[in-house]
Order: C-alpha cells, then sequence, then structure tokens
C-alpha cells in the first residue's frame, strides 16, 4: 500500500477544488467542478482497485490526534468503500446535471457541491466518533443553501425543514456519542464496534441513534421532510440528496446500530419491522396518486428504503447485503430516475405528469433510457435492484414471515405507480403541442444517464463484484450479532455468522 | 513587593488610565487617537505579563484576591476584547459630539474591574470589582448622551445594575453575617460545617442572583436587549463579550472555591438558570428585527451553555466553562465586528437585519463572514463553535446530568432556526441597497482572523486550549 494519505486526499480534493472556484467565473467553476469531481471518482475507482476484500477490516487507515478527545482517523472497510465509490461515480453526473440548469450564482453553487462532497466522503470514512459526527452534520449546511437558494417556490420552507428536522434527529445522537465516549473511554469507532455496553444502556442508545438515521433515511413517520426537499430542490440536488445523502442513514445503522448496539438492536426489531411495513405499504399508496412526477419518486425512495431497514434488521447475512445492494442500486436508480425528470423539466418547466404524455414518438432515447430505470426500480431481474431486493426479502422471510409478505406486497405496488408513471409519459398519444415538440437527449444528457445505465446493467447481471468487498465485514457484523439475531418463524439457513 | 508583582496588570492598567485620562482632559479632540491606540497598548502589555506562570500563585493581600492560572486565563480574555472593544470603535464616535478619548479610558477602567473580578477570592474584592465594571459600563452605555435610545439604555442599566448591586450587597451581608467571613476559604469553611442555615442560603441565592443579572442570565435577563440595542455599537460589542466573560468566571470561581460544600444547594439554581436562558433566548429571538437585539438574545442564550458547564461541576465542568467563554468571546466580537461594518451611503450604522438581504451577491465576503459566526453561535458543526458546546455536554453527561444535557440540545435546535434567518435573508433573499463600502482595514482584518479561529481550522487549537484551560480550572481546586 502506497505511504499517501488517500483517504484525505479524496476529502481534499473537493474541499480545495471548492475553495477556488468561489474565485473563478461561472464556466471556470464548472470545469474545476467537473475535473475535481472526475478526480476524485478515479481515486475512489484506485482505492476499489487497491482494497483488498480478505485483507484487513479496516484499509487506508490514517490517524493524526487533535487532542481533548477528537482525532483526524480515517479508514474504509468493504461497505464505506463501496457507498464512497457510489458517491464519487454520481458527483460528476451531478455536475454535469447542473451544467445549464443552473444559471445564477455558478461559482457559489459548484463550492457548495464540492463541500459536499468533502462532508459525504469525510462520513464514510471517519474512525473518530466526532468526527463522524462534525461530518455528519456539517453536510446538512451546503445541502441548505443548495434547496435554500437554487430550488423551486417553496425553496425556504424546504430548506428549514430539511435542515432542521435532521439537526433535532441528529442532536440525540450527539448526548448518546458523548455519553458511549464517557463510558468506554474511547472515540475511536473500530474500538467502539466491538464494546458491549450495559444492556439497559443499549436500549437507550439505539434509541437516540435511531432518532437520528431515522429522520436521515428517513422511516415512517419521520420522513415528511423528504417529498418537501425533493420537489424544491434542483435536479443535481435531488440526485445527492436520494443518491448519497440518504444511505448515511442506511450506512449508520450498520457502522453503529447493529454492531454497537446489538441487544438494543434486537430488542426493537418489531417496532423497526412495523415502521418499514408502514412505510412500504403507506408510501407506495401516496406514491400512487401523486401528480407531481419528483414527489412520485420521491415517495419510492421512502419505500425503498424501507426494504434496507427490513434487510438490516433481519440480521443475517442475506438481509444485509441485500440491504447495502438495495442501497447501492437506489443510489443509481433514483439519481438517475430524478435526472429523467429533470431533463424533461428542462425543456417544459412543469413537474406535472398530466402535462407529458407519448414522448416515446419524439423522446426515443429518452425513453429507452428512463424504461431502463424504471425497470430496475420495479426490481426487474438483470438489472441494479434486483439482487438487492431479492435477498434483502429472503432475509427478511427468515427472520419473520409477515414481515416479508408485506414487504414484497410493496414490490408489488412499486411496480404498479412505477410503470403507470412511465405509460404516462411516454407511451399514449401525446395530449400537448409543447411536450411533443420537446427534442430528445443532447449529447450531454446522454453522458449523464448512459453510465448509469450501464452500471444499472452491470449490477444486475454481476452483482458478485458489489457483494464481494463487503463480504467479510458482514461476516464480521454476524459474528458480533450472532447472539441477538432473531431466531425467525421459518427455518434458519446457513450463512449465519462465518467470517472468512 | 512581591505581592504588588501579583497585581502588575492591574497596577499598569489602572495607572495608565488614570494619566491617558489627564492627557485626554488636556488635549480634548485632538488627542483621541493617540489615546486609544495608548490604551490599546497598554492592554497588549498587561496581556504580555499574563505569559508565563503567575509570580505569585496563591491568595495575597490576605486573601482579598487570588492570583492563579484561573485568574490569568480570564485576563488573556478580557484585556484582548477589551483592546478590540476600543479598535472597533475606531472612527465611531468622531463623528458625533462625544470623545473618544474617554471612551478608551472608561474601557481601561472596567478592564482593571474585570482583572480583579477573575481573580477576586474575597467577597469584598468580588463587589468592588464588580462595581468598578459596572459603573464604567453605565457612563459607556449613555455614551452618545445626545441620542435618546442611548441615553435610555445608560439609565435603564444603571437603574437595574444598581438593583442588582443592591442584591448583591444584601446576599453579601447575610453571608457575613451567619460566618463572620468575607474571604472564598472562610465560606468554604463555613458551608462544611454541616448543613447550611436559612440565612445563609438566603445569602447565597442573593449573590447568585446579583451576579446572574451581570452575565444576563434569566430570569435577571431583563436589561439585555433594551441596552444592547440603544448602547453605540461598540460598546454593545464589548458588552456582549469581556464583562459577560468576568462574571461567568465569577461566579465559576465563587461557586467552586467558596460554595463547594453548598454544590447541592446552588447547582439547582445554575441548572434552571442556564435552561431557561437557552429556551428563553433561543424563543424570544424569534421575532426580533434588529440584529443588536437578536444578538442580544444570542448572548442570553449562549450564557446558559456556558452555565451547563458549571453545573456539571469539578475540574472538567469548570474547564468546560473557561473554553466556551474563550470561544464565545471571539464569535461574539466576530459578530458584532460585523454589524459595525453595516453603515449605509452616507455612513449611518444600519441595524435592521432586512438590510443584511442578499448580501452573499453583493458582498460575499462580508455575508460569508457574517454566516461563520452566526453557525459558530448555532454550534452547527463543522463550525468551531460547536466544540464548547460538545465540551460542555460531555461535563454534563459525565456528572450524570444526561437529562440536562437533552434539553440544552434540543434548545440548539431551537436557537439554530433564528442564526439560520439571518443566513438566510443573507445568502436567499433578493439583494436590497448594498451597504456603502468602507476602508476599516483594521476592523477587517479583526474580522478575519476571528472568521479563521472559528472556522473548521480552529479544531487545531483544540489540544493547547484544552491544555491551558484544564490547568487554570484545576488551579481553583
Amino acid at each position: 500500500m502506497s505511504g499517501l494519505p488517500l483517504l484525505s486526499i479524496l476529502i481534499a480534493i473537493p474541499l480545495v477544488a471548492g475553495v477556488i472556484c468561489l474565485f473563478l467565473s461561472a464556466s471556470g467553476a464548472r470545469w474545476t467542478a467537473l475535473v475535481a469531481t472526475l478526480l476524485d471518482f478515479a481515486l475512489s475507482l484506485y482505492l476499489w482497485a487497491q482494497y483488498n476484500p480478505d485483507g484487513a477490516q479496516w484499509q487506508f487507515v490514517e490517524k493524526a490526534g487533535l487532542g481533548g478527545g477528537v482525532s483526524w482517523a480515517l479508514g474504509i472497510d468493504g461497505i464505506a468503500l463501496l457507498l464512497i465509490v457510489l458517491t464519487a461515480f454520481l458527483m460528476p453526473i451531478c455536475i454535469g446535471a447542473s451544467w445549464r440548469a443552473i444559471d445564477k450564482r455558478v461559482p457559489e453553487y459548484m463550492a457548495y457541491f464540492l463541500l459536499m462532497q468533502a462532508l459525504i466522503m469525510g462520513s464514510f470514512a471517519a474512525q473518530d466518533l466526532f468526527l463522524f459526527y462534525i461530518f455528519f452534520e456539517g453536510g446538512l449546511i451546503p445541502m441548505y443553501f443548495i434547496i435554500g437558494i437554487w430550488g423551486g417556490a417553496e425553496r425556504i420552507k424546504a430548506s428549514y425543514k430539511f435542515f432542521l428536522y435532521t439537526l433535532a434527529g441528529s442532536v440525540l445522537m450527539l448526548i448518546a456519542m458523548l455519553y458511549m465516549a464517557g463510558t468506554a473511554g474511547t472515540t475511536s469507532i473500530p474500538a467502539l464496534m466491538a464494546y458491549d455496553f450495559p444492556k439497559t444502556a443499549q436500549t437507550f442508545l439505539f434509541l437516540a441513534f435511531l432518532a437520528s438515521f431515522a429522520v436521515k433515511l428517513p422511516m415512517w413517520p419521520v420522513h415528511t421532510w423528504l417529498p418537501d426537499a425533493h420537489v424544491q430542490a434542483p435536479t443535481a440536488g435531488s440526485v445527492i440528496l436520494a443518491g448519497v445523502l440518504l444511505k448515511l442513514g442506511g450506512y449508520g445503522f450498520i457502522r453503529f446500530s447493529l454492531p454497537m448496539f446489538p441487544d438494543g438492536s434486537a430488542q426493537f426489531v418489531p417496532l423497526i419491522f412495523v415502521l418499514s411495513g408502514i412505510a412500504v405499504v403507506y408510501t407506495s399508496l401516496v406514491a400512487l396518486v401523486q401528480r407531481d412526477m419528483k414527489k412520485l419518486v420521491a415517495y419510492s425512495s421512502v419505500a425503498h428504503m424501507a426494504f434496507v431497514t427490513f434487510g438490516l434488521f433481519a440480521m443475517n447475512r442475506q438481509g444485509i447485503e441485500g440491504a447495502m445492494l438495495v442501497m447501492l442500486g437506489h443510489g443509481l436508480v433514483s439519481g438517475a430516475l430524478f435526472l429523467c425528470v429533470g431533463v424533461v423539466y428542462d425543456r417544459l418547466h412543469t413537474r406535472e405528469i398530466e402535462r407529458y404524455g407519448g414522448l416515446s414518438d419524439n423522446m426515443p432515447g429518452y425513453a429507452l433510457l428512463f424504461m431502463v430505470f424504471t425497470m430496475a426500480s420495479v426490481g426487474l431481474p438483470g438489472l441494479s435492484n434486483f439482487p438487492g431486493e431479492f435477498l434483502s426479502s429472503i432475509g427478511t422471510y427468515h427472520a419473520s414471515t409477515w414481515a416479508a409478505i408485506v414487504a414484497t406486497t410493496g414490490i408489488i405496488l412499486g411496480a404498479a405507480y412505477m410503470l403507470w408513471l412511465y405509460w404516462r409519459i411516454c407511451f399514449g398519444t401525446s395530449r400537448h403541442a409543447d411536450a411533443a415538440a420537446m427534442p430528445d437527449l443532447d449529447l450531454r444528457e446522454w453522458w449523464l444517464l448512459a453510465p448509469i445505465a450501464l452500471a444499472v446493467i452491470w449490477m444486475g447481471i454481476y452483482p458478485e463484484s458489489f457483494i464481494r468487498p463487503m463480504r467479510n465485514d458482514v461476516g464480521r457484523l454476524l459474528v458480533r450479532m450472532e447472539r441477538v439475531a432473531p431466531a425467525g418463524d421459518s427455518a434458519p439457513t446457513a450463512g449465519k455468522g462465518t467470517a472468512h | 513587593m512581591g505581592r504588588f508583582a501579583a497585581l502588575l496588570p492591574e497596577l499598569l492598567l489602572s495607572i495608565g488610565g488614570t494619566i491617558l485620562m489627564m492627557v485626554a482632559a488636556f488635549t480634548g479632540r485632538r488627542g483621541s487617537g493617540l489615546v486609544s491606540w495608548l490604551a490599546v497598548a497598554l492592554l497588549l502589555a498587561a496581556t504580555a505579563l499574563l505569559v508565563g506562570p503567575p509570580s505569585h500563585a496563591g491568595p495575597v493581600f490576605d486573601g482579598l484576591v487570588s492570583e492563579d492560572l484561573f485568574a490569568s486565563f480570564g485576563r488573556a480574555i478580557i484585556y484582548p476584547a477589551s483592546a478590540v472593544a476600543i479598535i472597533a470603535a475606531h472612527g465611531w464616535f468622531e463623528r458625533g459630539t462625544e470623545h473618544a478619548s474617554e471612551y478608551a479610558v472608561l474601557i481601561l477602567f472596567a478592564a482593571v474591574g474585570m482583572g480583579v473580578m477573575v481573580s477576586a477570592s474575597s467577597l469584598v474584592s468580588l463587589y468592588v470589582g464588580l462595581e468598578l465594571q459596572s459603573l464604567a459600563s453605565y457612563v459607556l452605555a449613555s455614551y452618545r448622551r445626545t441620542d435618546e435610545r442611548s441615553a435610555e439604555a445608560g439609565l435603564k442599566y444603571f437603574v437595574l445594575g444598581a438593583l442588582a448591586s443592591g442584591i448583591l450587597l444584601y446576599g453579601i451581608s447575610l453571608l457575613y453575617g451567619f460566618t463572620g467571613t468575607m474571604s472564598f476559604t472562610g465560606l468554604a469553611a463555613a458551608f462544611g460545617r454541616g448543613a447550611p442555615s436559612l440565612g445563609l442560603l438566603f445569602g447565597l441565592v442573593f449573590v447568585l442572583a446579583g451576579l446572574a443579572f451581570k452575565a444576563s442570565a434569566v430570569p435577571f435577563h431583563m436589561w439585555t436587549p433594551d441596552v444592547y440595542e440603544g448602547a453605540p455599537t461598540p460598546v454593545t460589542m464589548f458588552f456582549g463579550s469581556a464583562p459577560k466573560a468576568a462574571a461567568v468566571l465569577l461566579a465559576t470561581r465563587l461557586c467552586v472555591e467558596g460554595l463547594a460544600p453548598a454544590t447541592d444547594a446552588w447547582r439547582q439554581i445554575v441548572i434552571f438558570a442556564a435552561l431557561a436562558s437557552i429556551f428563553l433566548g433561543a424563543i424570544a429571538a424569534y421575532g426580533q428585527t434588529n440584529i443588536k437585539r437578536l444578538l442580544a438574545y444570542s448572548s442570553i442564550n449562549n450564557v446558559g451553555f456556558a452555565l451547563i458547564g458549571l453545573a456539571a461541576g469539578g475540574a472538567r465542568g469548570a474547564s468546560s466553562v473557561l473554553f466556551y467563554m474563550a470561544v464565545y468571546v471571539v464569535m461574539t466580537i466576530g459578530a458584532f465586528l460585523c454589524v459595525l461594518w453595516m453603515r449605509d451611503e452616507e455612513g449611518r450604522p444600519i441595524e435592521t437585519i432586512a438590510s443584511l438581504s442578499g448580501l452573499a451577491q453583493t458582498r460575499p465576503a462580508f455575508a460569508w463572514a457574517f454566516s461563520a459566526f452566526m453557525w459558530s453561535l448555532a454550534g452547527i458543526p463543522p463550525f468551531f463553535g460547536f466544540w464548547p458546546k460538545l465540551l460542555v455536554f460531555r461535563a454534563a453527561i459525565a456528572s450524570g446530568y444526561v437529562s440536562l444535557a437533552v434539553a440544552g440540545i434540543l434548545g440548539t435546535v431551537i436557537g439554530a432556526y433564528y442564526y439560520m434567518k439571518i443566513i438566510k435573508v443573507m445568502f436567499m433573499d433578493e439583494p436590497a441597497q448594498p451597504f456603502a463600502r468602507t476602508r476599516q482595514p483594521v476592523q477587517g482584518a479583526l474580522i478575519l482572523v476571528a472568521a479563521v479561529v472559528i472556522s473548521p481550522l480552529g479544531y487545531l487549537l483544540i489540544n493547547s486550549l484544552n491544555a491551558i484551560a484544564n490547568r487554570a480550572a484545576g488551579s481553583l481546586f
């Protein structure tokens, strides 16, 4: 392994580029941002190539004490690696999506985006409790500006709602972190992942972390900030919100709640299953009646995220690996769907589903790609969401048959609202002259959507490339949770708790 | 002579201040620049005297004052903050009928008073220090005497301050009457002899009430918004920074050194004042349209957090209070320097929040700096203002006051809203009439320094600041 602090560089590139952007012209900022995000993507691919799935749990570790109980400690395992690659992959696409759509205060916009990338990367790479919190919370600030400055008509309200909801959730986590640091005497995340807190304390610690991650993920009933934020945010903001920021919630469950408070987690499995079940059915039904395309996709995000919580709290290998795959798949697909909405919004400046129709006639390329992403979202085998949803459902089935039945209902409902959305937009006769006159995708838009489509197909056909880096990490997690995993009402199967 | 060496900073400032007063009297308006800069030089020289260990650690003058690291730490906050208050006023008063020279001299005397406050280890020196600072402050509040609001602020501050001093004195007389001693160590011994009598408890409550007034903690905060709004802005900046730190540090020393055996008695008072300040400061700030008034509520809110550290108790709690006040003073000074920057085309100061509209587009550097202070005061990471909040909560949790920490941190969420409102106005609203471009290089440099300290770069300071705060707090025990 090279001696360079690669993870620090990964964080520093967007940070420095963001500061530089502030002093540049609009086009200078665009190109700087694009180059910086592409560099970061290349670096993340290099990390992926260098990562040894059979090696130590934490790789690329670096550490420098700051004093006062906080240290600049970075390091990644397979789970963090995959999410970092996802982030780095989506970022240049976001910059590209904002290329023309954002025409005011461009340098500032690019600076916020790059700042956010640095903070997200930091959250995934942080190995110190408080360092994680600083990155995690800090990510709210750029998003607040992106929604609040470049958002739609109701942007101020949406940005406040986003910020205060998430902040209120997170502060309880901070108290829990302070308690953990005091009790365990360390702020190192790897050390805490092996520390056994008293059972009664675990209950409260779990609830405090749940408050934060449930808002972030989001889970029913604290999801209400999400539709507002998505609808008001500019396209790229929605992409990054759905694609990456929501994943911080799932990542938090995997990194903190499950390994640090296994007893606390086990205690609340029924609660999580009930909330996830409600989320799947309720938000799917809500998605069915939306007239706004973006809102529909936003509600579908909530429903998909319920598969993550189902899988994670099934506490078996299929469930957790499935949950991770759902996060990655949803990151790609929901990002792409928001881009698809953005493409037609840029042309017609409305998100009303009614205003479109018959787009397959005048926009065949768009209809083709949109079809790929719709099918992926529905969970068609061979596309990215299928392996994740399938595994997560199997895992859930092992833990609770009833939960699995409810979860799979969500897949059916998902097919209903997505296919109906696709039918209303791309098929039928075009009812409006202006919609029928829209030109097909231009080169820039192909460049944005085609890479995602390729990744979606890759993930559907050969998910092993994504499971491989995290297999051992999931194994370690399962060993940690072995004694508390729910026995389930069906026969438990192999694959439980074996680390390679 | 050794005893006097311990008080060297105060001696320097009081003798220098007296001479400067004479200079000011004879040179009049012409000498105001000279007097101001000399006063700044005196304050910086007094700060330089603090470097290194205290020459005479422990009580001097029969226990009147205690020359320890805690006192040095307090002065290291107070003197530079006072110097900044003089620098910031540069060019502020000249246009009116007032003389800037007297302003500088008054600040010097207030600084002497505050120096005595943080080193006081007897009720007498406590009162003398407090009054010296207060009297200078009353005059400062009404410094722009032709302005109705300034005169009103001064009068209000004086009447209420006199009342608070009366309460404080009454408490002191009760404490003295029931224990027969004025020194903090004597008080500690008296409180240590079994359950305190009713008279002692009354004395304790009255003294704490008097101190809470000076620190503008709820429920003795009523004067704060009016005085902050009415006083000339450099004076408001001064009130928000150094005297506040001095009052909180004085309360810390009194509670830890003098009232330690009665911790159960004062802790509930401090907890109430802390939570009441946090929530009232956060909620009452909602409807404000004047930036100075809003910052007044922000200062009430922030004092509440510092008091959480005090309620936590122990060396760790005291250390978190010191850390908190050090960072708080930087944030407050930075925010008020930004307010001082706000001038209209004719150079008149403007104070409405609405006039900040769209500054991110017309004055981006200003908007970024001001928003950094706002995020930091709100305690949102990655800004450095987050760290002292974390420290006080950590101290509270380490002492077992988890519910106190939970309540306090929920207060930050409510408080975040109004800080964000200012940021929203600057970044998300359409530009209004921009400020006049003023040439204030010194103030600009000070804003820059403060902004760098409270930016994420501030985390590099944690190690050294923590070590100093820990040692300073340790000298109380």
